[in-house]
């Protein structure tokens, strides 16, 4: 029997990445109305890898799957991995606590999801990124791996599938050289920021993603409890950089440090 | 061949790139206005054109447009997540 894929690319709706994000009047939330949102880079990065597995070799992935929890918002963000080049999308639909966002989630809780997901389907490959630009957390893919017990090759630079043996060669970037893993399937993925470059969807595209399938599923309907286990008491910005002086001699740069303590 | 027909398979591809390139200019970093004022200029400059071999080579000439706007923003993308995440010395 040849290998067929089934891979499941979860995504998440993040602010975009050009808009600098501005803490709310409560200062514990970023503020996030009248904000542009977007598919996270790095989840990009993920769909169109799963995209280029399937162009790489006719008949190797059956299916890509996108998921994703969040506000119904998020669907979206779906819509735009749809048009990069996926088959169908499931949204995990978090209930908003107020009228203007719903309940931010943890990554535990997130790969609890993405657990009941995945063993729900037949997915035997899931390619994310391996951390989204908001809360920079890089948690979810390796929590997935330690729940579902499968193989994880996290920070991926290069993915190549041996369709004989089944056998997955991941390359990943570490401190002053290249590290090359190769482990059987089932196995979680995620993705690096060199891994590929994702392409410019196509209006074309758009069109048809708003034709391919989409369904809602609930948190409880998956059977995960999505409390959170953390409270955020409150949130700052960095302090302001202060300018420098400049000094016109010797002895007043002497001063200067003297005044500082730093001689 | 019919002549006409072929002039307006034409016509169909260069609106379609005219949209296509419309939907890039939504990001653009100088804003949408300044895209499409541009971008309908140059395509207006080009409306009378009859000659089937001239249409395609502008086509040719939009597609390449194309093809830059994706790579610039792309870079941008990448540049941003690169100086965010992978520079350590500043």
């Amino acid at each position: 029997m040849p290998l067929r894929l089934n891979i499941v690319v979860p995504v998440k709706r993040v602010i975009d990445f050009a808009i600098k994000p501005r803490i709310n009047a409560s200062k514990n939330a970023i503020e996030t109305k009248g904000v542009k949102f977007s598919l996270n880079p790095f989840c990009e990065i993920a769909v169109e890898e799963a995209v280029r597995l399937r162009e790489s070799s006719k008949g190797l992935v059956e299916s890509i799957t996108l998921v994703s929890a969040g506000s119904a918002k998020s669907l979206d963000t779906l819509r735009a991995g749809l048009a990069l080049g996926a088959d169908k999308a499931t949204l995990i639909e978090i209930p908003a606590i107020d009228d203007s966002k719903s309940l931010e989630l943890e990554p535990l809780a997130v790969a609890k999801l993405l657990r009941a997901f995945v063993q729900k389907s037949n997915a035997n490959l899931v390619i994310m990124g391996k951390q989204a630009i908001d809360d920079d957390s890089n948690q979810t893919g390796q929590m997935l791996a330690g729940l579902l017990n499968w193989s994880q090759a996290t920070n991926a630079s290069k993915v190549t599938v041996d369709e004989t043996s089944g056998v997955v060669t991941v390359s990943r970037e570490v401190d002053g050289g290249t590290e090359t893993l190769s482990a059987p399937l089932p196995l979680v993925i995620t993705t690096d920021l060199r891994l590929n470059t994702p392409r410019y969807t196509k209006l074309q595209d758009i069109m048809k993603a708003k034709k391919k399938k989409t369904e809602k599923v609930s948190p409880e309907d998956l059977g995960v409890d999505i409390s959170s286990r953390l409270e955020i008491l409150s949130l700052s910005e960095p302090p302001k950089r202060t300018g420098g002086g400049k000094v016109n001699s010797v002895d007043a740069l002497i001063g200067k440090l003297k005044e500082t303590g730093a001689i | 061949m019919v002549p006409g027909k072929d002039i307006s398979t034409l016509r169909f591809k260069v609106i379609r790139q005219y949209k296509q390139l419309l939907f890039m200019g939504r990001e653009y970093p100088r804003g949408y206005r300044y895209f499409r004022e541009n971008l309908h200029a140059g395509f207006k400059k080009n409306a009378g054109l009859t000659d089937a071999k001239e249409i395609e080579q502008k086509l040719k000439f939009a597609e390449y447009i194309e093809r830059e706007i994706a790579a610039l923003y792309y870079v941008r993308k990448y540049r941003a997540m690169k100086r965010r995440y992978y520079d350590n010395d500043n």
